[in-house]
């Protein structure tokens, strides 16, 4: 069952990136011709952003599929908890003081800061809700950070820039910067895959999980650590898109079910078709200047995690 | 043969209060024990030590070993514990959920070996739950679900059954159903450790009682024995009396 809806999922992603490479603002008879325009436009523009899309909407769906079975949340993801916003604080940071390479490797080691520091005061959180307002907490203080480096910069005015860039967006990238996120995505992935057996145990809590066998530090340390890669990649290459964590292992367990283990992969196909979809809906909306990704994804998801939140409440809190 | 369990003076300190006080206890092969106290008494904080959860002092033994220098797989192998209020946090199926007894052993629930699904099957009916197996946990009523919490711990298989309050919220049929599957455990050599506040039902079930007041133990041995009308109220603090009823007991309080 899972394995067939992956398989759709990865059919759909694959559609998805057909399409992306072929509609755009500039029609193209044959995206496959041969001449040197359409080269440029399918190879070097639409092809890279898309493919950059699908991974970094993959990184985030697999990292919301592995958090919210950790923190037994459906509630959980990158976005929500502060982890994209400290990668976008550690990028911001390393842009802001003149090392620029070493962005992506900052924007890891904040996103690990923000999910070992979420995990540990999330981890007895009673009900979704609670655990959604220490995540708040923390994207607060990312945000009052991000400002704080802005403040204190050498050359603000050169940072304008920078801040444009953490509101998220797929625009512009190159083969590259898909190579980087995806280089992020595997390591984070291998790491997920080890504590696929652990989030399952975790469907029996915490203390009943420890009781069937299951090594719950070593589960919980590949998670974070896996969800910080994926969301650290996600966020040095594409700036903060929220919610794709959320809405994409809550579609999913609509036709996977509700096994954490088993939601992983079928999450990250959807969060990487989804987010292909939505950037090529933001090339194909007739705005005079491109609505950026991540203020799409926030528009589109902000009512969808509020929706998912009141049905939870409506059913007693406890998820 | 060797204790599946043994505790020798065991105490725990919760936020500076003794929980538990110098407390011994004894689980072999083919016994039912039972726990019996008021809420507060130490019940679920022995099981705890048992498992290695808490911090104690004095000595605990799993089969022998310390419960703290084993991994939590080789600790699963050697006791099935059903924590109080159980909890199915996602709604999985209720074969799935009693597939994850089979965690030590291996095996994930969609991929269980011949012997996994054996132990499985099993479990699920010895629990009375063939019917229900494809039933999603958040579509079957408290008693179900408290059934199949207790079919998670049988597939488990381990020689030792660790289960805090396993009877609360069942009706007295589904009560002694639990004590059926529980004797049938120890009469397949296992041994059973239980928590409860059914007094009459532990008079029943186990071999033995222990009963726990403010973390010390108050009485042991042959549930007739143990449980007198001093001891009752001295655990209680209520006027009480254990009586034989044919083959059962009533316990009453006023």
């Amino acid at each position: 069952m899972s394995l067939r809806i992956s398989l759709a999922l990865a059919a759909l992603g694959i559609a998805a990136l057909t399409a992306a490479v072929w509609l755009g603002p500039t029609p193209l008879a044959d995206p496959f011709a041969n001449d040197e325009a359409t080269r440029t436009i399918v190879w070097d523009i639409r092809f890279p952003r898309a493919l950059t899309a699908w991974i970094v909407g993959a990184a985030l769906g697999l990292s919301g599929a592995a958090l919210q079975g950790l923190l037994r949340n459906p509630l959980a993801d990158s976005g929500v908890l502060g982890l994209s916003g400290f990668a976008a604080l550690g990028a911001v940071v390393a842009f802001a003081f003149g090392v620029a390479l070493l962005a992506s490797l900052a924007a890891l080691a904040f996103a690990l800061i923000a999910a070992f520091a979420v995990t540990t005061l999330g981890w007895s959180a009673r009900g979704p809700a609670s655990l959604a307002l220490i995540g708040v907490g923390i994207s607060s203080l990312a945000g009052g950070l991000i400002a704080l480096a802005l403040n204190l910069a050498p050359n603000p005015g050169a940072l304008a820039d920078l801040v444009n860039w953490t509101l998220g967006s797929v625009e512009a990238r190159s083969l590259n910067d898909a190579l980087l996120a995806g280089a992020f995505l595997l390591a984070g992935g291998a790491l997920i895959f080890f504590a696929a057996r652990g989030l399952q145990a975790l469907t029996l809590g915490e203390e009943a999980a420890a009781a069937i066998g299951a090594d719950l530090p070593r589960t919980r340390l590949l998670v974070v650590l896996g969800a910080a890669a994926c969301a650290g990649g996600a966020t040095a290459v594409a700036g903060v898109i929220g919610f794709v964590g959320v809405a994409a292992p809550h579609l999913v367990r609509a036709f996977a079910g509700h096994d954490p283990a088993r939601l992983l992969l079928p999450s990250a196909l959807a969060g990487g078709a989804i987010l292909v979809l939505a950037d090529m809906a933001v090339r194909l909306l007739p705005t005079d200047t491109e609505l950026k990704l991540g203020v799409a994804a926030a528009l589109i998801g902000g009512p969808v995690f509020a929706l998912i939140a009141a049905r939870l409440a409506s059913r007693g809190g406890d998820a | 043969m060797s204790a599946l369990l043994e505790l020798h003076s065991v105490s725990v300190t919760l936020r500076n209060v003794a929980a538990l006080d110098g407390v011994s206890l004894c689980v072999s092969p083919g016994e039912i024990v039972a726990l019996l106290g008021p809420n507060g008494a130490g019940k679920t904080t022995l099981m705890r030590a048992a498992t290695g959860a808490v911090r104690h002092e004095g000595r605990v033994a799993l089969s022998g070993a310390d419960p703290r220098m084993l991994s939590a797989r080789q600790r699963a192998l050697r006791v099935a514990y059903l924590p109080q209020r159980p909890q199915s946090i996602w709604p999985v199926s209720v074969e799935s959920l009693v597939a994850l007894g089979r965690y030590a052993h291996g095996a994930a629930p969609d991929r269980l070996s011949p012997r996994d699904q054996a132990a499985v099957d099993a479990a699920i009916e010895a629990c009375s739950l063939t019917a229900l197996r494809t039933r999603r946990m958040d579509e079957v009523s408290g008693g179900e679900k408290a059934r199949a919490h207790l079919a998670r711990a049988l597939a488990q298989q381990a020689p030792l059954l660790m289960l805090d309050e396993p009877t609360a919220g069942l009706d007295p049929a589904q009560a002694l159903g639990v004590a059926e599957i529980l004797r049938k455990h120890a009469a397949n050599g296992g041994g059973v450790l239980l928590s409860t506040h059914d007094i009459a039902l532990a008079a029943s079930a186990a071999d033995r009682v222990l009963l726990l007041r403010q973390g010390r133990a108050i009485a042991e041995g042959a549930p007739i024995e143990a449980l007198t009308p001093a001891a009752l109220e001295s655990a209680y603090g209520r006027t009480g009396a254990l009586m034989r009823v044919g083959e059962s007991y009533v316990a009453a309080f006023h």
